[in-house]
């Protein structure tokens, strides 16, 4: 065997890393798994920090969630929170529109946003002896945002031409949408993040601003910091940039709760676009934070069983021995403040009808129901749960956007950490009282993605 | 004196502070029977990725049997060797490795990811899959039913029928014309042999590549490397696809579909990736439309008159032609003022080129994110496949910020005047644009 090394690397700093691993796997032993190992602390003014470090690379992600998101929003005024994260963009007192971003791409750096329901998030990822002026930039925007009606103006058309090319542009994309208004009767979630045509239309700098003053402060945020830093590296940075800002009083998140529901739903779009049918079944679910969270970790591992891969239940029984379906997928995510949802979704095999679909999804679950899961089946799925939070450790970004997630949704990094464990304490039991609570025909909606009928 | 030579060292340290330090060694491993790959050592995540690439991809299809590749790339991880689908499988989903295959036109490719106490199954079935694929019936008329339904859910897809129509107006005779997932009738007339062929044929070490990140020492890859790759022919089919260059003749095209909001693509000329120019155009291209939020397209379309959500150019060097390309998605009524301003964007590049400033720019910006790059190990294992197949050098990482630091100001504007031909353009519009009058009918692709 021949190998050319080529000239020595900045290895140092992942020697030390690996010899922080050897001494932290020695610890592991005796005490619980563990994810992915952050320092956290927080500042006089009650925003969190949290620190991963990964040596991999000299570089850091840096992220500012706010515990805020469409959710949040006025009656009337859908599209608000995801329009706001538009706008802070578009200047503060010391920089001018579009300045944020040139300064960011001239220090070399790629940055970002997000909205979803329950939180909106900002980041850069940089050189790390870049981070002390993405601080500076993210608390500038914290406080001193500044918007004219014609900014917004313009901004409210990119926004609309974004919901064309997500929404109106696209069939499928518009049946998801009708299926979330009518999965959530009485809940915010039913209204689309980026927010419905008319009222965006009505949006304006007051309506942004309201908003941005009403929950945009550092107690309301979280700080997350991955790469190749440390705490101590972060925290003086922290303080000075963040912990500058006063904390101001919030508005407790209350959302309009779900009744009971009471009556299955089906929803139907039919589209001259469509060529290939598609089906669509959710159920409302329980998430880590809401009433019934004891069946969330189950339900990860039942998500896993019944559509985890192509060794899973739908994958195995629709596409592989009946031959019904060309695809079929399964989707459940816990991190939500409020319910949850447990979807699955199918596609049928050229020339198969898809009521033949539905109906095969329909027995597989009223087999499941009948006879259960097995050991092997819930061991097979933990293990490959497992696998996943190993995996998720070697991209940067992973550990930052798990911890955001988790703590603008009511966890905290205990809980993050404890993932490993918790799933590996699911049972047989709990996986099948976590399927009866959730597979009810009264809390689900039925999607169908159909051609336009030719007759 | 002294306070000249402080001031002298410290415009040294300015300047070199953009400079990132390189992140990762490649190490250049040889097996003793002669397999090469290269290798990042990382042994902080108990995993490996690697990806592999034979040269020779879908433009290589036979007439009438376009998507063999494809169709390739989805079945040999459905059975193998004593294995069948069920059972290969089941050991990929058992153990958590991630194993999968894909073509291009240009290339075949494979990506494995395993924990590293997995990492001997895992090389075993990569082995099996590229040596001993059964094509049994059942999986393959499962995934050809898959590449069907995934036909039929693209075909009235805006974005897909214009990215298809361009690539038949550029290259009308030319395989890269040519779909690479293939058409319903194409699929069908793909027989056993067809398969089979392809793998005993194209499956050769003389055009593969090899990336390797994660925890393996090299001593540990060599005696992989020859227990997965040595089955594998030595020497396969030659790879005979002629260049060629974009035919479009800068015209104007529209295909009619009841949608809100057009796709338009655009496309000319560009630049192969061995051209002395390439990085000038890279350079140049990042400042006109490729830099996102600082590039002169989104701040003329969408910053300044928010005309669009997504507006953009690439370059799209392919191995036996270069295309320029952009695109923009607006409503209908507003379609012909944005490609005014993208048509007068171009005029303008190609007459004055960038000024210093956004040279400066864009060289701290390329230079200062590259390290941005290494965020993941099946990224860096990816980027090790492209440089091996590009010949950039096993020193690349090293060398790359140098050559886009040694483009000059003179260079950007040659390179600018050489390849941004608003005249040239060849325009795509899916939708019901307003005032856009096509030059000529829109050509027939599959449906």
């Amino acid at each position: 065997m021949r190998t050319v090394p080529c000239a020595a690397s900045l290895h140092r700093l992942g020697l030390a890393f690996l010899l922080a691993l050897a001494v932290l796997a020695l610890q592991a032993r005796d005490s619980a798994a563990r994810v992915f190992d952050p320092e956290t602390f927080t500042l006089s003014n009650g925003m969190q920090v949290v620190v991963i470090t990964n040596a991999r690379a000299p570089i850091v992600t840096h992220m500012v969630w706010y515990k805020v998101g469409a959710a949040d929003e006025t009656t009337g005024e859908s599209g608000n929170a995801h329009l706001l994260e538009h706008l802070m963009f578009k200047g503060t007192k010391t920089l001018g529109p579009g300045e944020f971003s040139r300064l960011i791409a001239k220090n070399g750096g790629q940055e970002n946003a997000f909205t979803s329901y329950d939180y909106t998030a900002f980041y850069q990822t940089v050189a790390k002896d870049r981070l002390e002026l993405a601080m500076k930039f993210e608390a500038d925007r914290m406080q001193n945002l500044v918007l004219t009606e014609d900014l917004v103006a313009s901004e409210r058309e990119v926004v609309i031409e974004e919901r064309r090319s997500r929404v109106e542009n696209d069939p499928a994309s518009r049946l998801r949408e009708t299926m979330q208004a009518v999965l959530y009767l009485n809940h915010p979630y039913r209204i689309p993040v980026i927010g419905w045509k008319h009222e965006i239309e009505q949006l304006n700098a007051k309506t942004a601003l309201a908003f941005y003053h009403r929950w945009y402060t550092p107690n309301n945020a979280v700080l997350i910091v991955a790469g190749d830093v440390t705490a101590a590296d972060v925290r003086p940075l922290a303080e000075k940039y963040y912990g500058a800002i006063p904390a101001r009083p919030v508005p407790q998140r209350v959302r309009a709760t779900e009744p009971p529901q009471t009556a299955a739903r089906r929803v139907t779009l039919e589209s001259a676009e469509v060529r290939q049918p598609g089906l669509a079944m959710t159920y409302l679910a329980p998430s880590y934070n809401s009433a019934d969270s004891e069946h969330a970790y189950p339900l990860e591992v039942l998500d896993e069983i019944l559509g985890g891969g192509t060794a899973s239940r739908l994958y195995r029984a629709l596409v592989v021995e009946q031959g019904l379906a060309a695809s079929v997928n399964t989707s459940y995510s816990p991190s939500a403040l409020d319910l949850s949802s447990f979807d699955i979704s199918a596609s049928p095999r050229p020339g198969v009808d898809i009521e033949k679909v539905e109906a095969g999804v329909r027995a597989e679950i009223a087999r499941l129901l009948q006879d259960g899961v097995n050991e092997d089946e819930v061991a097979t799925a933990k293990r490959r749960l497992a696998a996943d939070a190993i995996y998720a450790r070697d991209s940067l970004n992973t550990a930052p956007n798990v911890f955001g997630r988790a703590l603008t949704t009511g966890r905290s990094v205990a809980d993050v950490e404890a993932w490993p464990d918790r799933i590996a304490a699911v049972t047989v039991e709990q996986v099948m009282a976590a399927a009866r609570a959730v597979f009810r025909e009264e809390s689900s909606v039925t999607g169908l993605l159909l051609p336009k009928p030719t007759s | 004196m002294p306070l000249l030579r402080s001031a002298f060292i410290l415009l040294i340290v300015l300047v070199a502070g953009i400079a990132p330090a390189r992140a990762v060694e490649v190490q250049r491993v040889v097996s003793p029977g002669g397999v090469e790959a290269w290798l990042v050592e990382d042994h902080s995540n108990p995993i490996i990725a690697l990806d592999l690439a034979f040269r020779g991809g879908a433009a290589l299809d036979p007439a009438g049997k376009e998507g063999l590749a494809n169709l390739v790339s989805g079945l040999i991880d459905e059975g193998a060797g004593d294995l069948d689908s069920q059972a290969f499988q089941g050991q990929l989903q058992n153990l958590s490795i991630s194993l999968s295959f894909s073509a291009g036109q240009d290339a075949f490719n494979g990506d494995l990811a395993t924990l590293t106490e997995n990492r001997d199954t895992a090389f075993n079935l990569l082995r099996l899959a590229l040596t001993a694929p059964r094509f049994d019936a059942e999986p393959t008329e499962r995934i050809r039913a898959q590449i069907l339904a995934g036909l039929a859910q693209q075909a009235e897809d805006p974005d897909w029928i214009a990215g298809r129509t361009m690539d038949v107006l550029q290259f009308p005779d030319h395989p890269y014309g040519r779909p690479v997932s293939g058409t319903a009738e194409s699929l069908g007339a793909i027989t056993r042999d067809d398969l089979q062929t392809f793998v005993a044929t194209r499956l050769a070490r003389d055009r593969l590549a090899i990336g390797v990140v994660g925890d393996i020492t090299p001593a540990e890859l060599a005696v992989y490397l020859d227990k997965t790759f040595l089955a594998l022919p030595a020497e396969g089919a030659p790879l005979e696809i002629a260049d060629t260059r974009p035919a479009g003749g800068g015209e104007v095209v529209v295909v009619e579909r009841d949608v809100p909001q057009s796709i338009v693509q655009l496309a000319e000329q560009g630049v192969a990736r061995d051209d002395p120019d390439y990085y000038a155009a890279y350079l140049v291209n990042y400042i006109f439309g490729g830099g996102g939020f600082a590039s002169r397209l989104y701040a003329e379309v969408r910053e300044k008159r928010g005309l669009a959500y997504s507006v953009y150019s690439y370059l799209n060097p392919m191995d036996h032609a270069a295309l320029l390309s952009g695109g923009v998605a607006t409503r209908n009524g507003r379609v012909g003022e944005s490609l005014e301003i993208i048509r007068e964007e171009w005029r303008r590049m190609a007459q004055d080129g960038p000024t210093a400033q956004e040279v400066a720019d864009a060289k701290t910006y390329l230079t200062g994110s590259f390290p941005l790059r290494f965020s993941s190990s099946g990224r860096i294992a990816g980027m090790l496949v492209a440089m091996q197949l590009e010949k950039l050098g096993i020193d690349y990482l090293e060398r790359r910020n140098s050559l886009i630091e040694a483009v000059t100001l003179d260079d950007a504007k040659r390179v600018a005047r050489r390849l941004y031909d608003p005249d040239a353009l060849t325009v795509v519009i899916v939708g019901r644009p307003d005032g856009i009058a096509p030059t000529r009918p829109a050509p027939k692709i599959e449906s």
